[in-house]
């Protein structure tokens, strides 16, 4: 890792007037990502500033949503009583992603600033049409996640909460890649009064997207038979060691019926 | 089975090296830091191919930067290879140089091109970006078969092919004509699929030199302190071996990757004199990937020659075996003396011949990995019995138990050189079909079918040739070094032992194993006895631990000098006690005199050894302190039975390991807990082979499966609990009728497995598949057959 | 940059630069070796710690983070000569072999008993995602935690 400075301001105004010190300075919202792209070279930074301090981990929950501060850890929202009793698929995503201890470090904002292609979070996102708080505006879902590693966010600007209104009912099945465990593909289905969205992950060459094909199916009839006959194409699909642009295909339709198993 | 006592041969003594390495004090080679220590980051080649050139005026300059060295700077020897191989036709094996730092070509991504050495890491790491360096790219040579037509390219110029040998063994014409007579040819193309050892410790190495002495000390992560003591400083220094001393400390984990000399070892020691400062490196994980001899790597065609009722009357085989781009330590003997020599296998296959052609690429150099050539010999065997069965309509078991070597045909004589001593394979298959509830596979088929799922069940009857080796007969097929191991045990006046072993334990236990040697033969509580082990200046010699040879020849060592202790110690007794040595007997430690109740304790011997006032000096040297060399006599040959049963979700290509059985003839068991844990081990390489893991390059030369991100280690929910037993026939020649654990595992199990996944998806039609069988390729088998049917 | 951390009991105070890593603060600057790094992309698990009793990876994690934290290391878990119930497990179980990867196996499975006491033999393997061992083929660590979490009163 290249010499830095490290700083932890207490507050999101603080966050901000550190981080306009220098043009070169990167948020800290766990770092799993971070400190190890740092560690490899692979990025750099001439400071930190950590977020931690700033007072954006809390949970609430009202009865149409469920609101989650940005520095609020995977293992937080995965134990959450509110996340557990109102939006229990959300709790199993964040339970799934990394391993524990992983998961005792790494945030929902700092996942979601991160964009990874093969990230669990942005497919709950899209799918609920969450609005993600800066602490300049609110953006849709659907506009925050512009491409692989890229999301809407100006520079320095700072996620501070992530509204998750409450669907009818929601699932997410993560099919890991084999090695690094994180989502080969990963479907999330999400019932809602305005219909069934399901927004996949770790598959597409763009990052988290909508499956209108299997959404429309689900739409007509919402049981697993009605996914049967739905093709996906494999083309914008990644093709990796691991998995082709084909394979991924199938896993999306395989993942979305275990995911709809589990809600009906 | 000797009934040892609490701390003797056969009781699952628990572990006495456990303590240490559990309350963090275990000591690693990356845990010692030296006075005014300096630091080192190997700048590497990031292409396969190419002329180059460098410039590091502006890095010298860099802060904190001791000294940069490139490869015009260290003109030293070549990095030996430690075994000859002829070629068929008389010629010795291509042998090209291997410069530790890369002068004017690199040939491998990850190859040494400057070191550079700093105050700290950091410092090095940050001057190294500051290292110009100007590739002129050659066309890179990665596929085996492509790399046979020498006008494609080069990997050596200078040795004018890309092939290393084209060697062979066995009887040709015998094969061929039982081929055209047999009623039944089965085929089969297979790729051993090249594995990255990952030792969870990575390779760090500390050159020390002593100005005021002359005196070299090397710390290293190596599973054979001698060995490198000795290649690194005959061939590649030049220093003297009362001059070098080298030190491998506690050693986490090797599977074979710690057996070479490797050029950080030479860089390290030699640059600690240039610059008359302690030099330290330790690799990165993704260093690793690319610096760490890979395993395996072969390309093979089989054919199986059977008469109608289903008897091997031949095989014959043909191998194309990668050895990376240059010669690492073993790497000419894994594919043809650790691997062609055990194409009989368990069976009476009268005619075998088998062909390997070695050949250079552009890729890490590839050595000896768990198993090491003896993997790839069980699986084309296993995988063709397998594939014969099938075709012949014969049972998997009916068809193995057809063809075993019977119980009273040993010793017998292979065609393939071998002569296996003992074993009895019908003995270990019964005991795995019962261990594995082979009698209700089809109920648990049929409720798999019920929830759509596809479940198979496969074999392996496999032996493996370990304990090496004889050096005699290693020294006539090539090998530049002798065998053997040697162990000194010395009692000390109070009558506690230490054992002096050049085995090496990095995860064995040899501290508790070779302990519980000294328990039985001396009568003393393990509590009383130290092993040594992994320094060249405290042990008299060693070859190391590899090939499951540590108990097998380093422990028969100690043997032999337990019986010169035990005869001195009669001698000493007998003065003492006026008696004749002759009359002396030993039993549960006590040195007694037959037939009267006088006796003597090893630790009153050893107090008049070292106080010799009533001695017998005009015979007897004071001291009680005995040294052995033990080389065996043969090979030592476990065998058994693996017996693997999946799951295969016909949606996804999910294979799910349901079952795995192993059930091992390892020759007589010092410490059961120790031998499962060791065959545990085995086994979950054997499967992360067969299932997970696979080192994949581009065409470039870049391996694409160069971090944990991409190559699948396999974790704790890939398996389910591992059944294992064993089954004993003694190995004849050796006192402790030993055979070796160590590799079976990793040996035996992944044919069982790919068996179990072409059982599941027999139904279908598929008949073979590659390793690793991922999910995507197993889905892949599945949807081609679909569209065939 | 200063720091103050309480490790294992001992609060330390130490002037870094900023861009040290916890794993390397323990093992160079604490001489605490027996924390392990055995990857690089946070994979592995040997460097595991408790951090404010949380098991996490030192070296995903800068030492200028844990400022202020409560740390404890594989040196920190025993009480006198007598080990913590999940060393002594894998002790008893043959739980490791070249012990490489050990102490962040104990540090992780600790705290996977200590959040979920009667932890299943699936939760266990499910729990190791974050550890590996390329000794044992993980049967007898899986056993040496289900021995702990008896003991450990699940």
């Amino acid at each position: 890792m290249y010499e830095l400075e490290y700083s932890m301001p207490s507050s999101v105004n603080d966050a901000v007037a550190e981080i306009k010190k220098s043009s070169e300075a990167k948020y800290l919202a766990g770092g799993m990502t971070l400190i190890p792209t740092l560690k490899a070279r692979l990025s750099s930074a001439d400071m930190l500033v950590d977020l931690k301090g700033a007072n954006l981990s809390n949970v609430s929950v009202s009865s149409s949503e469920i609101v989650i501060g940005s520095m609020t850890r995977h293992c937080d929202v995965a134990s959450s009583s509110e996340v557990l009793s109102s939006l229990p698929a959300l709790a199993k995503l964040a339970g799934g992603i990394g391993d524990h201890m992983v998961r005792n470090c790494g945030t929902i904002g700092g996942s979601l600033a991160n964009n990874d292609p093969a990230a669990c979070y942005p497919s709950a996102v899209l799918a609920l049409d969450a609005t993600i708080i800066t602490n300049e505006r609110a953006i849709t879902a659907e506009d925050f996640f512009v491409g692989m590693f890229e999301t809407a966010l100006n520079e320095n600007e700072i996620i501070t909460e992530v509204k998750f209104p409450i669907p009818e009912k929601a699932s997410y099945i993560k099919f890991p890649n084999p090695a690094s465990r994180y989502a080969m593909v990963g479907v999330f289905i999400a019932k809602k009064a305005n219909g069934v969205a399901v927004a996949v992950t770790g598959a597409g060459e763009n990052g988290v997207f909508r499956c209108s094909e299997i959404e429309n199916a689900l739409n007509s009839s919402f049981n697993v038979g009605s996914i049967d006959n739905v093709e996906i194409s494999p083309d914008g699909l990644n093709n990796a060691i691991h998995a082709s642009g084909s394979y991924r295909a199938n896993l999306i339709k395989e993942m979305a019926k275990r995911a709809l198993n589990e809600m009906i | 089975m000797p009934d040892g006592g609490s701390t003797g041969i056969g009781a699952s003594v628990k572990r006495k090296e456990d303590y240490r390495f559990l309350v963090g004090e275990g000591n690693y080679t990356d845990d010692i830091n030296r006075p005014n220590q300096t630091h080192t980051y190997m700048l590497r080649s990031s292409s396969a191919h190419a002329k180059f050139s460098l410039d590091t005026s502006n890095a010298s300059k860099a802060k904190g930067v001791v000294k940069i060295f490139v490869g015009t700077d260290m003109e030293v020897g070549s990095i030996p290879c430690g075994w000859q191989v002829d070629s068929k036709d008389g010629t010795p094996m291509r042998e090209p140089a291997h410069p530790p730092i890369a002068k004017d070509k690199v040939r491998y991504v990850g190859e040494i091109i400057a070191v550079i050495i700093a105050e700290t890491l950091e410092d090095a790491k940050n001057a190294a970006e500051l290292i110009d360096v100007n590739y002129d790219d050659i066309p890179v040579i990665i596929d085996m078969q492509k790399a046979l037509d020498n006008s494609k390219g080069l990997v050596h110029d200078e040795i004018e092919s890309n092939v290393c040998y084209d060697w062979e063994i066995g009887d040709s014409e015998a094969v061929d004509k039982a081929i055209s007579e047999a009623a039944h040819i089965t085929s089969l193309d297979i790729r051993n699929n090249r594995l990255i050892p990952n030792a969870i410790e990575t390779r760090s190495a500390i050159g020390d030199y002593e100005h005021a002495t002359g005196q070299y000390t090397l710390y290293t992560t190596s599973q054979n302190p001698h060995v490198i003591r000795l290649l690194m400083g005959a061939f590649v220094l030049g220093l003297p071996e009362h001059k070098l001393r080298v030190i491998a400390p506690d050693v986490g984990g090797g599977f074979g990757s710690k057996i070479f000399h490797y050029a950080e070892e030479a860089i390290v020691t030699w640059a600690s004199n240039k610059i008359r400062r302690p030099v330290k490196w330790t690799a990165d994980r993704s260093e690793a990937f690319i610096s760490d001899a890979h395993g395996r790597d072969h390309v093979t065609s089989v054919k199986l020659a059977l008469d109608k009722d289903g008897k091997f009357l031949a095989l014959k085989v043909d191998t194309l075996a990668n050895m990376g781009a240059y010669l690492s330590t073993f790497a000419s003997s894994v594919p043809t003396y650790l691997y062609a020599t055990l194409l009989a296998g368990t069976y009476t296959t009268p005619a075998i011949h088998c062909n390997v052609k070695s050949i250079f690429t552009n890729t890490v150099p590839v050595d000896a990995y768990r198993g090491a050539g003896r993997p790839e010999a069980t699986y084309l065997i296993e995988r063709i019995v397998d594939k014969a069965a099938r075709e012949m309509g014969i049972s998997q078991v009916e068809i193995r138990r057809k063809n075993f070597i019977p119980v009273d045909a040993f010793p017998y004589q292979t065609p393939v050189a071998l002569q296996y001593d003992s074993g009895n394979y019908n003995a270990t298959l019964d005991a795995a079909l019962k261990k594995a509830d082979y009698d209700g596979f089809a109920s648990r088929k049929a409720e798999s079918a019920k929830r759509g799922m596809l479940r198979g069940i496969g074999f392996s009857t496999y032996l493996e040739a370990c304990g090496i080796a004889p050096s005699a007969v290693v020294g006539s097929l090539g090998a530049r070094a002798g065998l053997f191991e040697c162990a000194e045990v010395r009692v000390h006046p109070t009558g506690s032992v230490t054992v002096f072993t050049g085995s090496h334990s990095h995860g064995q236990g040899h501290e508790t194993t070779f302990a519980q040697l000294v328990s039985e033969k001396l009568g003393i509580s393990t509590d009383l006895v130290e092993i040594s082990h992994g320094d060249t200046n405290n042990i008299p010699f060693g070859m190391g631990t590899y090939g499951s040879r540590s108990l097998a020849v380093g422990g028969e060592a100690i043997v032999k000098a337990m019986d010169k202790v035990i005869a001195k110690a009669k001698k000493i007794a007998a003065h003492i006690m006026e008696a004749s040595a002759d009359d002396i007997e030993l039993n549960n430690g006590n040195f007694e005199i037959a037939g009267t109740d006088k006796s003597m304790s090893l630790a009153d011997i050893s107090l008049a050894a070292y106080v010799p006032h009533n001695y017998p000096h005009e015979e007897l040297e004071p001291g009680l302190d005995e040294k052995a060399f033990y080389d065996p006599l043969n090979f030592t040959y476990p065998g058994g039975c693996h017996i693997c049963e999946v799951e295969i979700n016909p949606n996804t290509g999910e294979v799910k390991v349901e079952g795995m059985t192993a059930v091992d003839d390892v020759g007589m068991v010092i410490n059961p807990m120790i031998v499962e844990g060791q065959i545990h081990g085995g086994l979950a390489q054997g499967i992360g082979q067969a299932l997970l893991e696979n080192a994949a390059y581009d065409n470039n030369g870049q391996l694409l499966s160069g971090s944990y991100m991409d190559y699948t280690m396999p974790r704790a929910d890939n398996f389910v609990d591992f059944k294992v037993g064993n089954e004993v026939t003694l190995c004849t020649h050796n006192s402790l009728g030993v055979k070796g654990c160590g590799e079976v595992g990793a040996i035996g199990s992944p044919p069982a497995v790919i068996n179990a996944v072409v059982d599941a998806l027999s139904e279908l039609g598929v008949n073979d598949i590659s390793m690793p069988a991922t999910s995507e390729k197993v889905w892949n088998a599945i949807n081609n057959a679909k569209d065939k049917s | 940059m200063e720091i103050s951390i309480t490790i294992n009991g001992k609060e330390v105070k130490a002037n870094i630069k900023a861009n040290t890593l916890l794993s390397t603060f323990i093992r160079e600057n604490l001489n605490l070796t027996g924390t392990h790094v055995g990857c690089d992309t946070s994979q592995c698990g040997a460097c595991a710690i408790h951090l404010n009793g949380d098991a996490v990876k030192s070296c995903a994690i800068l030492a200028a983070q844990a400022d202020g934290a409560e740390i404890t290391t594989i040196e920190g878990i025993a009480n006198g000569d007598e080990l913590h119930p999940m060393q002594q497990a894998f002790h008893e179980n043959h739980g490791l072999q070249c012990g490489y990867c050990t102490p962040g196996m104990v540090m992780s499975s600790i705290k996977l008993v200590e959040n979920n006491p009667n932890i299943s033999e699936e939760e266990i393997r499910k729990g190791l995602e974050g550890n590996i061992c390329r000794c044992t083929g993980y049967h007898n660590i899986v056993k040496s935690i289900k021995q702990a979490a008896t003991e450990m009163g699940g």
